[in-house]
C-alpha cells in the first residue's frame, strides 16, 4: 500500500509538471497585458512533439540520442525522492537531499554532454555556461539545506519536514536565510530570469536552449518535461521545507486528499511569485550571475552561522 | 561656415588638384582626374570632411566614379572618369574607413579595381554571377544569366584566429528570431569577444540594376522598397533627386505632408525597437507595451494615410494621399494620447535597476569611432556627432520648423535608447508644428520630363539617418543610374567596434540598439 502510494506521488510529480508551466505561463501572460494560452498548452506541446520525427544531425553519437531518456528518468527519480504530499513513504529512507543533488548533477552531466557531441558553437556554449552556473549554483544550495539538516540532524527529507511540523511555527533566522538562499538558488538551476529567458530565441543569450537547440520531436518533448519537473521539485521543496503545514503525516485518504490539495495550492502561490519577479527585473549580464549566487552561498553561509550562534546553543 | 568650407578647401586644393567645378540641379560637382582620387581624400580628411557616399555608374566607354562628401551641411560630388579599358583608380578606403564597403561593393558589381584597397576580399559578389561578368555594367542583362543551382558561397575568406582557447561562433544567415538574413563570425575566448566579422549581402535584390529604365512613378515605388522600415525615407530621398534634376517645386502642403509621414515612420520604429532593445534582456512587459503602442501607431497610418507602413504614398511631385482637417485633429489626440502613455511606461523603464545594468556601458562607441566611421543617425548622435540633415542642410518643410536634435557623448545602448526616446518627442512636436502651418492647397504638382542626362542628388533625414539617392536621368523620362544609400551602409561597420570587449551574450542587445538595416545595406 505505501510503495503504491510512493509510486502514485511520483506518478503524481511527473503528471503535473506540465500543469505548474502553464500555471506559471498564464500568470505571466497576465502580468505582462498579454492574453495568455489556455492552462494545458504544455500538455498539447508535448503531445505534438511526440507525434513528430526527431531530426538528428548526422554526426551524432549515442550520447545525443539517449541523453533525454537519461536526463528524464534522473530527474525522475529526483522527483521520487521528494515528498510530494505526504512523509513516511517507503522511498523516504532513500529521501536524501544530497542523493537529490547527485541525480541533479548525473542529468546535468549528460545534458552538457549531449550539448557538446554535435558539435556546434551554441551546444558548446550552452554547456560551458551551464557548467560554470551549476558549479556555483551547488554549493549554494547544499550549503542552504545543511543550515536545515543542522536543525533537524539529518539530510533526510521526510525526517527534516516531519522536524519542521512537530516543532510548530517558530521564528528561526537561519530558515529564512536558507530560504531565500534556496529560491536564489532554484531560480538559476531552473534557468529562470534572471539567470537564462526560458523563452528566448537569441541564440547567443541562451543557456538551457542553447544545449538543447538541436533537439526535436520525442527527445525535445523529454527535456522540456524533465525540465518542467525540474521546476516542480524545487517548488515543491521549498514549498514542503519551509512551510510543510498541510502534508499528509498518515495515510487516510482524507490527510492524503488534503495534503495533495494543500501542495497545489503553495505552489501556485510559488508560480505566481516567480512570474511577478520574472516581469519585474530583467535578465542580467552574464557575468553578474557569479555575484548573484555567490550572495546565495553568503545567504547559506549566515543561515548556519545563525544556526549556530543563535540555536544550537539553547 | 556654411557655403564657404568649399571655397576655402578649393584653394587649399589648387596647388596640387585641378578641379573642374560644375552645378547641376542643386548638386555641386567637383570633377578630378583619377590620379589624384586618393590624394584628394588625404586633404579632405585634413579639413574634417565627412564621406558620405560612393557609387559608380557605367558610360558608354567609361565609368564615372563618385564619391560624396559632407561638412557644415554642404555637400558635394566629387567625380572622375576612368576608361573601360584600365579600370582603376587608388583607393579612399586608406583614408576614410567608411568607404571600405562601398568600394568593394563598386569593384563587385562594376569590375573596378581599387589601387592599395585594405581588404582584397569581394563584398556583394554573388556566387551566381560569372567571374569576369559585372551586374551594374550595360552588358549585363537585367534579368540576370540563371542557372539552374547556384553553387554554395563555400570559400569566403573570414579572417581567422589562432591561439589556445580561441574559438569562432558563426551565427546565421538564418537565425532564430524573425529578422533579416546576415552572417556574424565571433572569435572569442570564453565569452569575451575578440573580433566580430560581419558577412552581409543575403538580401541582394539587385536594385540599382532594375531600377535602369523605369518611369519615376516606378522608381519611387521601388525605393519605397530598398528598406521595408525605411519606406518614406527611401522614397522620399529618391522623389527628392528626381524633382530636383527635372526642375519641380513640390506645392507646400505636399512638403508637409511628407514631413509627417518621415516623421510617423520615424516614431513607429523607435517605439518598436526601444520595445525590442527590452525583450534582448528579457523585460517583456516593456516590449508588449511598446508593440502595443507602435501598433496603435500604425493602425493610425492605415486610417489616416490608407497604409500601416505608409508605402507608396510619396510619388514623384508630391504626395498620394491628403489628410482632412478631422483626421488632423484626430492625429493631435492620438499625440496627446501617445505622450501620456509614454510619460506612465517610460518613467517605470528608467527606475528598473536591472535594465540599467543591461544598458549603461555596455556596447560603448567612443566618439573617435563614430566619427572615423562616419556614422549616422542616433547611432551618431549617441556618440557626440552632432548631425541631422533636417536640422544642418535644411529641407522643406523642415526649413519652417525648429528642429531639435537630441544629443548625447556617452556612446553605450543607454544613450541610444535615450536618444531615441527623445527623438520620438521631438518628432512629435515637429508633427504638430507641420499640422498647424497646413494650409489648403494642391498635394502634386505636375511632372516635367527632366533633360535627358540630368542628375541630381537626393538628401533626406531618414529614421536611421542621413539617406543619400543619386539620381540620372536618360532620355524619355527614364531612369539611367539609381544609387540610393542608406544610414545602415555606414552604421553597419561600427558595431563589429562596439562589440569588442563586450561578452557574447551582450551581443544581441548591442546589434539591437544599431538595428542597421540588412536589406538597405545590400540593396
Amino acid at each position: 500500500m505505501n510503495g503504491l502510494i510512493a509510486a502514485i506521488q511520483t506518478l503524481l510529480f511527473v503528471a503535473l509538471a506540465p500543469l505548474l508551466a502553464g500555471w506559471l505561463k498564464v500568470c505571466k501572460c497576465r502580468l505582462q497585458n498579454r492574453k495568455a494560452p489556455p492552462l494545458l498548452q504544455p500538455y498539447r506541446d508535448l503531445i505534438k512533439l511526440t507525434h513528430k520525427q526527431p531530426v538528428v544531425a548526422g554526426q551524432a553519437s549515442w550520447i545525443f540520442t539517449k541523453a533525454p531518456y537519461i536526463i528524464f528518468s534522473a530527474t525522475m527519480l529526483a522527483a521520487s525522492v521528494v515528498p510530494l504530499f505526504a512523509v513516511d513513504l517507503p522511498t523516504s529512507a532513500s529521501a536524501d537531499v544530497i542523493v537529490m543533488v547527485g541525480f541533479f548533477a548525473f542529468a546535468r552531466f549528460f545534458l552538457a554532454l549531449a550539448g557538446l557531441d554535435i558539435g556546434t558553437a551554441f551546444g558548446g556554449m550552452g554547456s560551458s555556461r551551464e557548467m560554470t552556473i551549476s558549479s556555483l549554483a551547488e554549493p549554494a544550495m547544499l550549503m542552504a539545506v545543511f543550515t536545515l539538516a543542522m536543525t533537524a540532524s539529518t539530510t533526510n527529507l521526510s525526517i527534516a519536514i516531519t522536524h519542521v511540523l512537530n516543532e510548530g511555527l517558530v521564528l528561526r533566522p537561519s530558515f529564512l536565510f536558507a530560504l531565500f538562499a534556496l529560491i536564489l538558488v532554484a531560480v538559476a538551476e531552473t534557468g529562470r530570469i534572471p539567470i537564462d529567458n526560458p523563452a528566448t530565441h537569441l541564440e547567443l543569450t541562451m543557456i538551457h536552449e542553447a544545449m538543447i537547440l538541436e533537439y526535436s520531436g520525442r527527445h525535445l518533448a523529454l527535456i522540456e518535461w524533465a525540465s518542467q519537473l525540474k521546476l516542480m521539485i524545487y517548488g515543491v521543496l521549498i514549498a514542503n521545507i519551509f512551510l510543510p503545514w498541510g502534508i499528509a503525516e498518515n495515510f487516510s485518504v482524507e490527510a492524503l486528499g488534503y495534503g495533495l490539495l494543500a501542495i497545489l495550492a503553495k505552489l501556485a502561490v510559488l508560480a505566481v511569485l516567480l512570474a511577478l519577479s520574472e516581469t519585474l527585473v530583467a535578465k542580467m549580464r552574464l557575468f553578474r550571475v557569479q555575484e548573484y549566487l555567490s550572495f546565495a552561498y553568503l545567504l547559506g553561509l549566515l543561515g548556519m552561522l545563525s544556526h549556530i550562534i543563535l540555536e544550537a546553543s539553547r | 561656415m556654411n557655403a564657404c568650407w568649399t571655397i576655402e578647401f578649393l584653394n587649399r586644393l589648387s596647388t596640387d588638384i585641378t578641379v573642374a567645378q560644375s552645378e547641376a540641379a542643386s548638386t555641386t560637382i567637383w570633377q578630378i582626374e583619377s590620379r589624384h582620387w586618393q590624394r584628394f581624400a588625404e586633404l579632405a580628411s585634413q579639413c574634417q570632411v565627412r564621406w558620405v557616399a560612393g557609387w559608380a555608374e557605367h558610360l558608354d566607354a567609361r565609368f564615372l566614379v563618385n564619391a560624396c562628401f559632407e561638412n557644415a551641411g554642404v555637400y558635394i560630388v566629387l567625380r572622375t572618369a576612368i576608361s573601360c579599358a584600365t579600370p582603376e583608380l587608388p583607393s579612399q578606403a586608406t583614408v576614410y574607413p567608411a568607404a571600405n564597403r562601398s568600394e568593394r561593393h563598386t569593384q563587385d558589381m562594376f569590375g573596378i579595381h581599387f589601387i592599395g584597397h585594405p581588404d582584397k576580399r569581394r563584398w556583394t559578389r554573388h556566387q551566381a554571377w560569372d567571374k569576369h561578368s559585372y551586374p551594374l555594367r550595360k552588358d549585363f542583362p537585367v534579368h540576370g544569366k540563371p542557372q539552374d543551382i547556384t553553387p554554395p558561397d563555400m570559400d569566403y575568406p573570414f579572417i581567422k584566429s589562432h591561439g589556445a582557447g580561441v574559438y569562432e561562433i558563426p551565427v546565421g544567415p538564418v537565425h532564430a528570431g524573425i529578422i533579416e538574413p546576415g552572417h556574424f563570425r565571433f572569435q572569442a575566448v570564453g565569452e569575451l569577444i575578440l573580433n566580430l566579422e560581419e558577412r552581409l549581402g543575403y538580401v541582394h535584390k539587385g536594385i540599382e540594376k532594375i531600377a535602369e529604365g523605369r518611369a519615376p512613378e516606378a522608381l519611387a515605388r521601388l525605393a519605397g522598397r530598398v528598406s521595408g522600415d525605411t519606406t518614406v525615407g527611401h522614397c522620399w530621398a529618391a522623389c527628392r533627386a528626381m524633382e530636383q534634376a527635372a526642375g519641380i517645386e513640390i506645392p507646400v502642403r505636399a512638403s508637409l505632408l511628407r514631413g509627417i509621414l518621415a516623421e510617423r515612420e520615424r516614431i513607429a520604429n523607435h517605439l518598436g525597437d526601444i520595445g525590442a532593445l527590452c525583450n534582448d534582456v528579457a523585460f517583456v512587459f516593456a516590449q508588449m507595451q511598446f508593440t502595443r503602442l507602435r501598433e496603435g501607431w500604425l493602425r493610425g497610418n492605415a486610417s489616416y494615410f490608407g497604409h500601416r507602413l505608409l508605402m507608396d504614398r510619396i510619388i514623384p511631385g508630391g504626395v498620394a494621399c491628403d489628410v482632412s482637417d478631422s483626421a488632423c485633429s484626430l492625429i493631435k489626440q492620438e499625440i496627446v494620447q501617445l505622450r501620456a502613455e509614454l510619460s506612465e511606461l517610460v518613467p517605470a523603464l528608467d527606475l528598473n535597476s536591472s535594465l540599467e545594468d543591461r544598458f549603461y556601458t555596455a556596447g560603448l562607441l567612443s566618439t573617435e569611432i563614430a566619427a572615423a566611421f562616419g556614422t549616422l543617425g542616433y547611432v551618431g548622435r549617441a556618440s557626440g556627432q552632432n548631425f541631422d540633415v533636417r536640422r544642418d542642410a535644411a529641407y522643406p518643410p523642415y526649413t519652417q520648423v525648429r528642429v531639435r536634435v537630441p544629443v548625447e557623448a556617452q556612446g553605450d545602448i543607454a544613450s541610444r535608447f535615450w536618444v531615441r526616446y527623445k527623438e520620438i518627442n521631438a518628432s512629435l512636436h515637429l508633427i504638430e508644428d507641420f499640422i498647424d502651418l497646413l494650409a489648403a492647397g494642391d498635394i502634386r504638382a505636375e511632372w516635367q520630363t527632366p533633360q535627358a542626362d540630368s542628375e541630381s542628388l537626393g538628401i533626406v533625414e531618414g529614421w536611421r539617418g542621413e539617406i543619400t539617392a543619386y539620381i540620372r536621368f536618360g532620355s524619355d523620362n527614364k531612369i539611367a543610374r539609381y544609387y540610393p544609400r542608406d544610414p545602415s551602409i555606414l552604421n553597419w561597420p561600427a558595431l563589429e567596434k562596439l562589440v569588442l570587449n563586450n561578452i557574447v551574450p551582450d551581443f544581441p542587445v548591442c546589434n539591437k540598439s544599431l538595428n542597421g538595416s540588412y536589406s538597405g545595406n545590400d540593396l
